[in-house]
């Protein structure tokens, strides 16, 4: 019995195991392969690029692990981005105010649609698709081309370095850090955390027991939409331009950085922390590709492709003969 | 037993706005004639030079490879799936034929142009396999099964042009999406064929039925002995097969393969498409009359937008409001409530036909 | 002289579209005591619960808690009230762990975190307060459903609940778990808790509940002390005697019932499914009917499952046509002439958003396969036919088959299986909940059938149907088939009811 149990709560973390020794290895044969693969600046750097992915992917992670999916997060990433370049550079409004109105209007979108998809019982992947068009809409209505920012606050972000020893990170990394680590103590040790465990590991149980399940549904979407209009305020710090087309196909980095991470697509298992493995993962791919020079970009895409199948089929296995 | 005239009217109205296509063409209708009101020779078709023009043509010239899309995606949603995979299958298609024509010594020669056909639709049949299997053997939920090709299926395309765009000079080749024959564009030709023959290999076979079975109750289907796992894998192939057409149209039609932007975002309007045509993203009863008519009325809004002058992304706005609202009119929880609040304020007794939940258990 | 009841039940009503499922229905409960629920499909039993959990919400009547009036208005309430609820499908989250499982929505926190090490602390002396063994810190996935029954039982309890109903708890857990279940249930009982016990195990019944109450179609039809209250009787009054409709076969009495004579087209043989059905005999000849009764839950549906490969059997052997057979699927026993209607029309039937005609002929579809479609002219000849013949209404072959009475909707899988020409009909519950006329009309095209060759299977609750039509039967009870019975025409639903009680033919 005792055995059984301590196979069960392995099988559960297989992907993730899978997750860290592939890190692991993408990093050894870096660092083999390639001159200054091995450097600290090179894993500070994941971060500091990928700052407004990890933030995205901390909110998907809340909304795949109640067993349901964003596609808006890259539109509203978009649009974050608009709307701050549009007040700011347009309008003269102060970055402290628009920082605040940004995320207010990402948490409110997102606790709307996550409202529609409760109450009428539609498919969360249809309403947060009508979610994404509306939102790369309304950029468009803002403006077609890109508005790039001069804003001293917002330039001062973006070329800030934190200096850490002889490394240094962006303040973007810092946030992104902040958020992964306020998602895990929300996930792992708050009620809401375990409501949204509850949730996706069974609805119907988790009405019979009485939880909020409105609620935990709504705040989940909430919170994935306060993260993407964070993660469109670092990527207005890190690009210094607001554009409709910016993070498009963000919404497919999210969802495969979370799935490598270890979090089941069904819902009701996973790890805040394998996503942030996962968002290293994707980024690690990147760096590898971009050190090898000889590769094309597209490669990322493949071999993430690549990766999503696995790790699906992996969890298929896993779930597949716990029933 | 007699009625007035005027209940047979009353009755006659009623049969025309329940029949499923009713609601789509209306739409349609509506869109078409308030562009009279920016374009008044809007309706105008003339005949140049052998081909015939106008804004309807282009409606339906531009409109095709999204029929074809949306044709395949029609089944894929009777069986209660979805495919993501189809925009990258686009890409895909054009990139293969498109390589395999400009790599060739003879571009311009019949046999290159077939043989890359055949590369092309070869490829989708492979794609959609993979598809199939994943959801109907290996039981992997649609919306993920095809997010895989979704994601690396663009990376795939780029890869096979090499992140370039690959441009081709071949008669025979741009008459598949570029070319007119007699008088009309080849492509309208070509989709009303595909359409003309999913109609009659979904209606004139059984194969509608026993989709539509399986997509309204799988349980009740394998009861009666319904092989579902073939017939799912079978229309993620036909799928897959339809957006490799529709691929070849795209690039054809602009004599080059474009990896990266053939084909994007695709697969939503196509969903917008089959929701548009009254096919239930539940699965079941599917309409492709009215995926037709839907795919026309989402070209038609880009047609609009773009005759009046608003930036033609700005669409997105209006394809958000339409999705919500047609999603709505299909979620059971919100027609009851909508009803309950009808009978509440009119108090009347005829309350309108609700399809209630029907897995209400009663006593036991 | 008793105590106050701790929940008590004032003609309670409650309606559905087309069904009154609870009919002014009284019920009490008393504390330390375990209180039997008892009745058939349609009774109201779930509904009854449900009304107590704030599932539904009642039409009329009144609930009192401890002698006052209450509204229930979900389960959150009813938990807060003092009722807690264990359900048949374990409705807990088997990816937590056993420990959350029993404190989720109320974990003990410091400083507004959930403090994991006075949980799982907490959790272990619920357990070992219940004598149970449990790792509470091990997901409870990885727990056997006996033990899931337990930690839900436990997290009733730490509720600190006055009342717990267990609803069916026991229809998959073996004889061992069962005592562990009882165990359980008995220290509860000792500590003041109400229980109320829902189970199909008449057995069970009489060991653990002190009294029991039987509804009937909506309505009390009891309360007794257990004790006192006879098998014989109990089960006459679950069933009751449903006179109406009963002479419409003719003559009053039913026609001779000789079997015929002949190979068995079916015979199983210690065929059997885990958790579903005990191994069991049966053959069935052509021409000749099979009753089998039992009461809901006494493995009559799992038993006609296995011979339809709805279920895949784990031991015994199928001959058909005396050949051993095994039954991969629906699809092998569709190929050999068998078919069944299941006892749910709606989930396991019907497909709701196609017409009558589609339904009628989407079996005989299926076998040909999609490339063999059968020509509308054809289609409709079927429907038509069908339709006339057992004057399904309305008559328009084209109407959407969900809107449709749940008599006619039978007709239609009727229909649906009789036009594959079947050797072996299975009919799970074909007259259930729908009215007198189409019942017996469905009884004498069943008796028709038969007499043209064809071997039915036919499963009821009512035993005045089973014996008026079969030759014989079987009858099941716990699992069992604890009897096969030669309808010789001494056979009296009397005698099948005392087999059903006692579990022996007397």
């Amino acid at each position: 019995m005792n055995v059984h149990a301590l196979t069960a709560r392995l099988r559960g973390q297989i992907p993730l195991l899978v997750t860290a020794v592939l890190l692991v290895s993408m990093f050894g044969v870096g660092s083999v392969q390639y001159d200054g693969f091995f450097s600290g600046q090179v894993v500070l750097n994941l971060l500091i690029d990928n700052a407004f992915l990890l933030v995205v992917a901390v909110g998907m992670t809340f909304v795949v692990l109640t067993g349901g999916i964003d596609l808006s997060v890259g539109a509203v990433v978009a649009l974050s981005t608009m709307v701050s370049a549009w007040l700011v550079e347009r309008h003269g409004w102060p970055p402290l105010l628009v920082i605040p109105l940004v995320l207010l209007m990402g948490t409110a979108g997102g606790w709307l649609m996550g409202w529609i998809i409760h109450v009428f019982e539609i498919q969360p992947f249809i309403v947060t698709l009508a979610g994404m068009f509306l939102a790369r809409g309304l950029c468009y209505t803002i403006s077609i081309e890109s508005i790039s920012i001069t804003d001293p606050q917002y330039t001062a972000m973006a070329q800030t370095r934190i200096p850490l020893g002889s490394l240094f990170v962006s303040p973007s990394a810092l946030i992104a850090l902040l958020v992964v680590a306020a998602g895990f103590v929300v996930l792992h040790h708050t009620r809401l955390g375990r409501n949204v465990y509850a949730l996706g590991g069974s609805e119907q149980s988790a009405l019979l027991m009485g939880l909020p399940v409105q609620r935990t549904r709504t705040t989940v979407y909430a919170i994935s939409g306060f993260c993407s209009a964070l993660g469109g305020v670092l990527l207005t710090f890190y690009m210094l331009s607001g554009y409709g087309l910016h993070a498009v196909g963000l919404e497919l980095d999210a969802i495969a950085a979370v799935v490598i991470g270890g979090t089941l697509l069904t819902g009701g298992s996973g790890y805040l922390l394998g996503t942030l493995l996962g968002v290293l993962v994707l980024g690690l791919i990147q760096t590898v590709i971009s050190f090898q020079g000889t590769l094309s970009s597209w490669w990322t895409r493949i071999v993430i492709g690549a990766l999503l199948f696995v790790f699906i089929v992996l969890q298929r296995l896993i779930t597949g003969r716990r029933r | 037993m007699s009625t007035t005239p005027a209940a047979d009217r009353a009755g006659a109205v009623k049969a025309v706005t329940r029949n499923r296509l009713f609601w789509p063409a209306a739409v349609l209708a509506v869109l078409l004639v308030a562009n009279l009101a920016f374009t008044p020779d809007f309706f105008a078709v003339r005949l140049q030079g052998g081909h015939l023009y106008g804004s309807l043509i282009d409606i339906l010239h531009f409109g095709a490879p999204l029929i074809l899309v949306s044709l395949g995606m029609t089944l894929v949603i009777a069986t209660g799936g979805i495919d993501l995979s189809v925009g990258s299958t686009v890409a895909i298609a054009g990139a293969l034929a498109c390589l395999h024509i400009s790599e060739s010594t003879d571009p311009g020669g019949l046999g290159t142009v077939l043989t890359a056909l055949g590369i092309a639709l070869g490829a989708a049949v492979l794609l959609g396999a993979v598809n199939g299997l994943l959801v109907a053997r290996a039981g992997v939920q649609p919306i993920i099964a095809t997010l895989i090709l979704m994601v690396a299926g663009r990376g795939v395309a780029q890869l096979i042009t090499d992140g370039q765009i690959i441009t081709v000079t071949s008669d025979p080749y741009k008459l598949i999406g570029g070319g007119y024959w007699l008088t009309v564009p080849f492509a309208v030709l070509l989709a009303a064929a595909v359409v003309l023959a999913a109609v009659l290999l979904t209606r004139s076979t059984a194969l509608g039925l026993l989709l539509e079975s399986v997509g309204g109750n799988p349980v009740a289907s394998r009861l009666v002995g319904i092989r579902a796992t073939r017939l799912i894998a079978l229309v993620y192939v036909f799928s897959a097969l339809c957006a490799a057409l529709a691929g070849l149209m795209v690039s054809s039609n602009v004599s080059a393969a474009d990896g990266n932007n053939a084909g994007l975002w695709i697969e939503l309007d196509a969903i917008l498409a089959v929701v548009l045509g009254g096919t239930s993203l539940n699965g079941g009863r599917f309409s492709i009359g009215g995926t037709v008519l839907g795919a026309l009325i989402i070209q038609t809004l880009a047609t609009t937008v773009y005759t009046i002058g608003v930036p033609p992304e700005t669409t997105l706005v209006f394809k958000a409001f339409v999705v919500i609202a047609v999603c709505l009119v299909q979620s059971p929880v919100f027609r009851a409530k909508l009803a309950a609040r009808g009978s509440r304020v009119r108090r009347t007794t005829d309350r309108p036909y609700v399809a209630a939940p029907t897995d209400r258990e009663v006593g036991a | 002289m008793r105590q106050q009841p701790v929940l008590e039940v004032r003609g309670i009503r409650k309606e559905f579209p087309g069904v009154v499922a609870l009919d002014g229905v009284d019920f009490r409960l008393f504390p330390g005591e375990v209180h039997a629920l008892m009745g058939e499909n349609g009774a109201g039993k779930s509904t009854l619960i449900k009304v107590l959990t704030g599932v539904h919400r009642a039409d009329g009547g009144e609930v009192l808690l401890a002698g006052r009036p209450v509204r229930i208005g979900g389960p959150l309430e009813a938990q807060q009230a003092g009722i807690s609820t264990v359900y048949q499908e374990v409705n807990l989250c088997p990816n937590l762990s056993v420990a959350e499982n029993i404190f989720i929505g109320r974990e003990p926190r410091r400083f507004g975190l959930v403090d994991w090490a006075a949980m799982r602390r907490r959790a272990a002396e619920l357990v070992r307060e219940l004598d149970l063994d449990v790792d509470v810190s091990a997901p409870l996935g990885s727990c056997s459903i006996a033990v899931q029954q337990l930690v839900a039982i436990v997290r009733a309890v730490a509720v600190s609940a006055k009342v717990l109903i267990l609803d069916e708890p026991t229809s998959s857990l073996d004889r061992d778990e069962v005592q562990r279940l009882f165990a359980v249930m008995r220290r509860l009982r000792d500590q003041g808790v109400a229980i109320l016990f829902v189970s199909h195990f008449l057995d069970q019944i009489y060991e653990i509940c002190d009294r029991t109450t039987v509804l009937r179609n909506g309505r009390l039809e009891g309360e007794y002390l257990t004790a006192e209250l006879d098998r014989m009787e109990l089960v006459s009054r679950m069933i009751g005697a449903e006179l109406a409709g009963l002479d419409q076969l003719g003559g009053g009495k039913r026609r001779e019932r000789t079997a015929p004579a002949g190979p068995a087209f079916l015979q199983a043989d210690g065929l059997t499914r885990r958790g579903a059905v005990e191994p069991y005999e049966l053959d069935i000849r052509p021409g000749e009917v099979i009753g089998l009764a039992g009461l809901l839950g006494s493995g009559r549906t799992e038993a006609a499952r296995l011979l339809f490969g709805a279920d895949r059997s784990d031991g015994g052997t199928l001959r058909i046509d005396g050949a051993v057979t095994a039954l991969r699927g629906p699809r092998d026993a569709i190929a050999r002439g068998i078919a069944f209607c299941s006892e749910n029309r709606k989930t396991e039937g019907l497909i709701g958003d196609l017409t009558v005609r589609e339904n009628i002929v989407l079996a005989l579809q299926a076998s040909r396969g999609w490339t063999r479609p059968l020509s509308r002219t054809a289609q409709d000849a079927y429907a038509l036919r069908w339709i006339r013949a057992l004057d399904i209404r309305p008559g328009n072959p084209e109407a959407p088959v969900r809107n449709l009475s749940g008599g006619n909707q039978q007709k239609v899988l009727l229909a649906r299986w009789l036009i594959t020409d079947p050797k072996l009909l299975i009919l799970d519950e074909p007259t259930r909940g729908i009215d007198v006329g189409a019942k017996a009309e469905i009884q004498k095209l069943v008796a028709g059938l038969a007499e043209d060759g064809m071997a039915v299977l036919f499963i009821s609750a009512e035993l005045e149907e089973v014996l008026r039509l079969s030759h014989r039967v079987g009858v099941l009870r716990d699992h069992r088939m604890v009897a096969r019975l030669d309808n010789d025409g001494e056979l009296t639903p009397e005698h099948v009811m005392a087999t059903i009680a006692s579990g022996a033919h007397p």
